[in-house]
This record gives C-alpha cells, structure tokens and sequence, in this order.
C-alpha cells in the first residue's frame, strides 16, 4: 500500500517533468515564425555541438537567433517563474492551512507590482537603469508591505474568507494606486509599464533569466529545506510546537520565502493571477498525498507547465496580437478554484 | 516518594496580559497521573496550554526534568513532552501512519526520513492503541474515537516522559472512553510516564487519577488524593451544583426530585425499585419509597428521586417504629407498587406493608410493562 502510494506519486513526478519538456519543445517551436523539430535540432546542435559549420544554409543565423534570444529566455522565464508562484502559493496554504490562500487573492502580488511601478518610474524618470536587482528588490519590499497588511488582518479575524476578501480589496487598492501612477507617467514610459502590468512573458533577456533562475532556485531549494517542520506544521500549530518546531522562527521563514517568489514573478512578469492557488490544488489529487517534499516538485513542475501551456496560448491564439498571461491563467485556474471552492463547502 | 518529574513553580496564567489563575504549584512524579478538574471555563486548558508553552506564561515558571523549560529549546522540550490537545488537526491526503510518524519528528533527520528504528516505534505505538488496521486509512476520514487514538499514538511514539492531554475522552461514546484511559493507565504502568490531564468525566477521572487538582475560576479550590477530593460536599461547591444532586464516592448525578405530596408508594429494595422511580420521576408523579435499607444499591436513587424516603440503618431488620411511618405514609398515598417479589427477615416488615395496601396494589406495575396509566395522577 505504501509502496505503491509512493510509486504512484513518483510516477506523477515523472510525467509532469515530461509535460514540462513537451510544452517547451512546443513552445520553441510555435510562434509567428514557426519551426519544424527537425529544424531546431539542427539548429540547436549545429551552435551547441558545433557539429556543423554555422552558416552550413541560408537563414540558419535567423532561426538561431529566434530561438536563443526571444524563445529560450521565455521559456525558461515560464518555467522559472511559473514554478515559483505555484510554491508560492503552496507555502502560503501551508501557512494558513487554507487552500483559497495565493499570493494573488491576498493581495501580496499587487503590492508587488506597486512598489515595482513606483520604483520603475522613478528610476526612469531619473534616466537610471532599471537592473533585475532593482526591480525584485522592490517587489519584495511591496510583498512584504501587503504581507504586513494580510497578517495584521489575520490577527484580527478569524475568518479565512473575511481574510481574503481583505486581500483581494488590499490587491484593489494597489491596482489603482499602480494605474493613477502609470496614466501620470511620461508616455515613452506608458508602453512598457502597461505591458508588464497586465502581466506578460515578454521582453525577457538573459540577464533576466539568470537573476531570477538565480532566486528562484535557491529560495525553493530552502523551501525544500524546510519540508519536514512543513509537514509538522500541516498538522496544525499546536501540534507542530509540540514535536519541536519553532513556530516563530518556522513562521518567519514561510512568509519570507513566499513573499520573495511571488515578488520575483511580479518583478519580471508582473501580476499572474490563479496559479498559486489552482496548481497546487490539481498537483495535490495527482499525488494522492500533501507530503511538503512531493508537493514542493509537483507545484514547481505543475506551475512550470501550466505556464508554458498559458503562454503559448497567449502568444499564438490571437497572433500577432499578445494576450495577457494573468488573462490566460485565471481563464484555466479559474474554473479550478471554483470547483475546489464549492467542493469543500459542500463538505460542510 | 522520588522528586517530581515535572514542577510548576507559582505559575501564574492567562491569556493576553490578564492573569487568570495565580500561584499554581503543581508536582507530578513519573508513572502518576494528575487530573484537573473543574466547572466549563474554569481554565484547565489555559492551565494546559501554558505549561505546553502555546500560552506565555504571565509569572512564575514550569520544570521539566529539574530544567526550566524557558531554557530549553523547542526539540529539548520534545523529546519529554509530547500533548494531545482539543485541536482538530485539519489534514489532507495524510494516512494515519504519517500523523503518527509526525511524533518521530525530534528523533529525524534534516528531511525528516524515517529509520528502521522510527518504524518501529510507529507501529509499537499503533498497536498500543490498537490502530494497527487504521494505519493506511485516510486520517481526515475516521471517526471521532479512532481519530483521538492515533492523536494518542502520535504522542507516544514521540516516547515522552510526560504527556498532557487535554479533555482526551470528551465527545466520544463510553467504548472509547474506556479504552483511552486503559490505553493511558497501561502507558503509565508500562514505561513510567507522568500524565498531566483535564477530565470532564468526574467518575471516569475518580478511577484513574492518582492525584487530582480542582480549578475553579481565579484559583486552585483543593488539590489531593481521590479519595480526598471526591466528595459529595466537595463536588457540589467546586461546580456550584444547586439543582438535582451528585454523590461524588459513586461517581453519579441525578436530576432534581418531583415537588409534591406522595401520589404513590413504592414498596422496594435490593435494586428493583430504580427503574420504577426512574419511571414515576419521568412521569412527573411525586412518590415515596420504604422501608429501603441504607446500604441498598437502590437506597441513593430513592433518595435522590422520591419526596420521601423511610429508610432503616443498614444490616439492622425493619424496626417497629420504620414500619409505623411507613404505613402512616402508604395510607396517605393513592397507589401502591411492590417491586420485591420474595422477602426476607431483614425485610420481613415490608411484607406487612405490602398486605396493608392490597387493596391500591398496581400489580403489572414493572420495567417490562410500563403501560399503567397513572395520568389521574397528575396535578
């Protein structure tokens, strides 16, 4: 039985890494400019393993380039960016033993792009730079501000919805705030900052990609750290302490931790919304199991897909017009929270 | 006696920053088992959860193995203390082997992995508690009682030295009443554990308690042995008992007696009578019991229950002067039940008493056919 249970999760695991891998050879592959598989191979081992001259035919630079400088960056940006919402958002329910909780609903992502609109503009009003450093740096202070705000609310009711009801108006209030900034904004700047507000995988540059590869890896590598007090925890409070765990520190540490994946999705891809909550939920009845090591891949390999997934239905549906990746995800993750949420109030 | 394994030292509780209850000492040795007792809202779990540290204590201080649990770290805490609490442990997609390798917790590793060790001790603990056909189920869906035993197996495969419970036994039926506290006392007897625990079951907590502790409101009331504290006047102050009446040595309460003349007397003894009482009290009809002795299994119900008893100290036959009572009394009455069916010397009177009121005499009158209408009875 346990066995078995184990295997099944495993197996899992095993076939969302593979759908990972499917939907980015997709990903490669569609696009305005659509390519063959046979074409990217020869394209990807011909710079890779040099096992042909690089000019071997006409337009092999072109596709090259296409793959290595917009595709790849995005799609290692969904990967990234997607698995670290839907940790996110896991290490959130964990910390509210609550499964409506994300950092969406609670308002943190908005705060987070809030902080990055304020930062941007000013920054490019001063003709800075505006580094990735920069941005998550201020992503991660307005996480933590909209955090603050959550748990003070927390404190106060008991009531988990009434919590994210506030989340979603603190999340309101941040939205406007961000809109009042951007229509006071110098118009060369509006094109970009409106871009990255309705979110968006766009744009992404390399530099990009390692700062936030860089992040995002080692904060899910701690939460990976922190799966055994994880799995007291989910227990509840009282029962954590009494096994050993220190609350206070362990408490900490979670909202730390979420706070600073879901500001790095803000700071590169702005807000995406659902995929906190929905991934974790479909990842959770796919394993049979709530074990935080079992979890913490799937959610990382289920947000990269669904990502992956919602990004190519951005980019290519409405081609060359782009959708919003938020639009795509709450289009999908939706629905899912819906049902979860007439589910569980039907069990009473 | 050896030095108490687990110490308060004029601890003072309460939540926020408002002291509740002030200056407990509590001692309890390895292998004792201590109760709070208590009315609802007296703070036994206020007692509870600051001695587990989920309360800050608001003065004074705990020890635990001579050391001050301030300074102790959270895993130095575990490995003596583990806690069954009221809590509803909320899971999902958790079997009940997992919740209870949750108490190896201190015992693991940096990932928690289980040892061949910790697998022992697991199923050692889920066969205490005879969970071993739980094991795989699906924690969030078994019931209340089974549920409360693998909370239970949890705590002990955490292999404390002192465990507190808190309100172990409430809300599930007698069986597994019974069976928690069997399962507790064996744990105690077996490994010497010390057990701190608030009960609401006073006969329950009567049997098992070596020591027992009485919290009311802003103070302990009394603290000492059961056989001490189980008193009729002790009980009924500590719960401010008015209505109906509880004998604390027996460990029962019964309801408020019906006001009134006797309507019915009821001629009992050596136990047949309880059903029928219980039955008049039901029916609301004020009735009068005799001649019962005092040692009479059915003698505190009568007491209890009837307006009127005429009873006879205990191991002595029915006096003269009893019977003479007791005729005035059944001559006043309208109805007559007997319940005894064969009588002897020390009851040799109530046979007497028994032809005195033929004539009344409500003969199918019994447990089994309880269809005389005696509504005339009423008002």
């Amino acid at each position: 039985m346990k066995k078995r249970s184990s295997f099944h999760a495993v197996l899992t695991l095993v076939v969302l890494a593979g759908a990972v891998l499917l939907l980015s050879v997709w990903n490669i592959s569609c696009g305005s400019v659509s390519l063959g598989i046979r074409e990217i191979w020869k394209s990807v081992s011909g710079h890779i393993f040099s096992w042909q001259s690089v000019s071997s035919y006409p337009g092999d630079e072109m596709v090259w380039r296409i793959i290595w400088d917009i595709r790849l960056p995005r799609i290692l940006a969904a990967v990234l960016l997607g698995g670290a919402l839907a940790v996110s958002g896991f290490l959130l329910q964990t910390f509210f033993a609550n499964p409506i909780a994300g950092p969406f609903v609670l308002g943190i992502s908005s705060g987070a792009k809030l902080a990055v609109c304020l930062a941007m503009l000013l920054l490019m009003g001063h003709g800075a730079a505006v580094t990735s450093a920069v941005l998550i740096l201020a992503a991660f202070g307005g996480a933590l501000v909209s955090m603050g705000f959550v748990l003070l609310a927390a404190g106060r009711v008991k009531s988990m919805s009434i919590l994210v009801i506030c989340g979603v108006m603190l999340g309101y209030i941040c939205s406007a705030v961000t809109d009042f900034a951007v229509t006071f904004a110098e118009d060369a700047n509006i094109v970009n900052l409106h871009n990255w507000s309705v979110g968006s995988f766009s744009g992404i540059t390399w530099e990009n990609v390692r700062v936030m590869g860089a992040v995002v890896l080692v904060s899910v590598s701690f939460a990976f750290l922190m799966a055994k007090p994880m799995g007291a925890y989910q227990l509840g409070e009282v029962y954590a302490r009494s096994v050993g765990v220190n609350i206070r520190r362990f408490c900490i540490r979670l909202i730390l931790l979420s706070s600073l994946l879901s500001a790095c999705v803000t700071a590169f891809a702005g807000p995406v919304s659902f995929v906190g909550i929905a991934v974790p939920h479909v990842v959770k009845h796919l394993l049979g199991t709530t074990k935080p090591v079992l979890m913490l891949s799937g959610c990382f390999l289920g947000g990269a897909a669904f990502c992956l997934f919602c990004d190519l239905i951005a980019r290519t549906v409405f081609s060359p017009t782009e959708l919003g990746i938020s639009s795509v995800t709450a289009l999908f993750g939706a629905p899912v929270v819906i049902c979860m949420m007439l589910r569980s109030s039907g069990k009473g | 006696m050896s030095a108490p394994y687990f110490f308060t030292d004029h601890m003072t509780v309460g939540y926020g920053r408002t002291p509740l209850i002030r200056d407990i000492c509590l001692h309890i040795c390895r292998g004792q088992i201590v109760t709070l007792i208590g009315p609802n809202g007296a703070g036994k779990s206020t007692i509870l959860k600051s001695i587990i540290c989920q309360l800050k204590l608001l003065g004074g201080s705990v020890y635990l193995d001579g050391i001050s649990v301030k300074d102790m770290t959270e895993r130095q805490l575990a490995l003596r203390m583990s806690v069954v609490m009221t809590d509803r442990a909320r899971t999902e997609f958790m079997t009940c082997r997992e919740v209870v390798a949750m108490g190896r917790y201190p015992y693991t590793g940096l990932m928690g992995t289980l040892g061949q060790k910790d697998q022992e001790k697991v199923q050692e603990a889920l066969e205490l508690v005879h969970g071993e056909e739980l094991a795989d189920r699906d924690f969030a869906r078994i019931s209340d009682g089974q549920r409360q035993r693998i909370l239970l197996a949890r705590a002990i495969c955490q292999e404390p030295e002192l465990i507190v419970l808190d309100e172990p036994v409430s809300y599930l039926d007698i069986r597994y009443k019974l069976e928690i506290l069997d399962i507790l006392k064996m744990l105690v007897r077996r490994k010497q554990v010390a057990v701190l625990m608030s009960l609401h079951e006073l006969d329950l907590a009567q049997r098992i308690s070596d020591y027992v502790v009485c919290v009311e409101g802003s103070t302990i009331r009394c603290a000492g042995t059961p056989e001490e504290i189980f008193r009729t006047p002790v009980i009924r102050r500590l719960y401010g008992i008015t209505r109906g009446s509880y004998c604390a040595e027996l460990g029962y309460g019964e309801l408020e007696p019906v006001k009134g003349d006797p309507q019915v007397f009821v001629i009992g003894g050596g136990g047949a009578g309880i059903f029928v009482y219980r039955r008049l009290w039901r029916q609301g009809i004020p009735f009068a019991a005799g001649v019962l002795h005092e040692h009479d299994v059915e003698y505190p119900v009568a007491a209890a229950l009837a307006s009127l008893v005429i009873s006879q100290e205990a191991f002595e036959p029915v006096s003269r002067k009893a019977y003479e009572q007791a005729a005035k009394v059944l001559a006043g009455c309208s109805r007559v039940i007997c319940c005894v069916e064969t009588f002897g010397t020390m009851n040799a009177r109530n046979r007497e008493l028994a032809e005195l009121g033929k004539e009344k005499m409500i003969l199918e009158y019994s447990c089994q056919e309880p269809c005389v209408d005696l509504s005339d009875l009423l008002h």
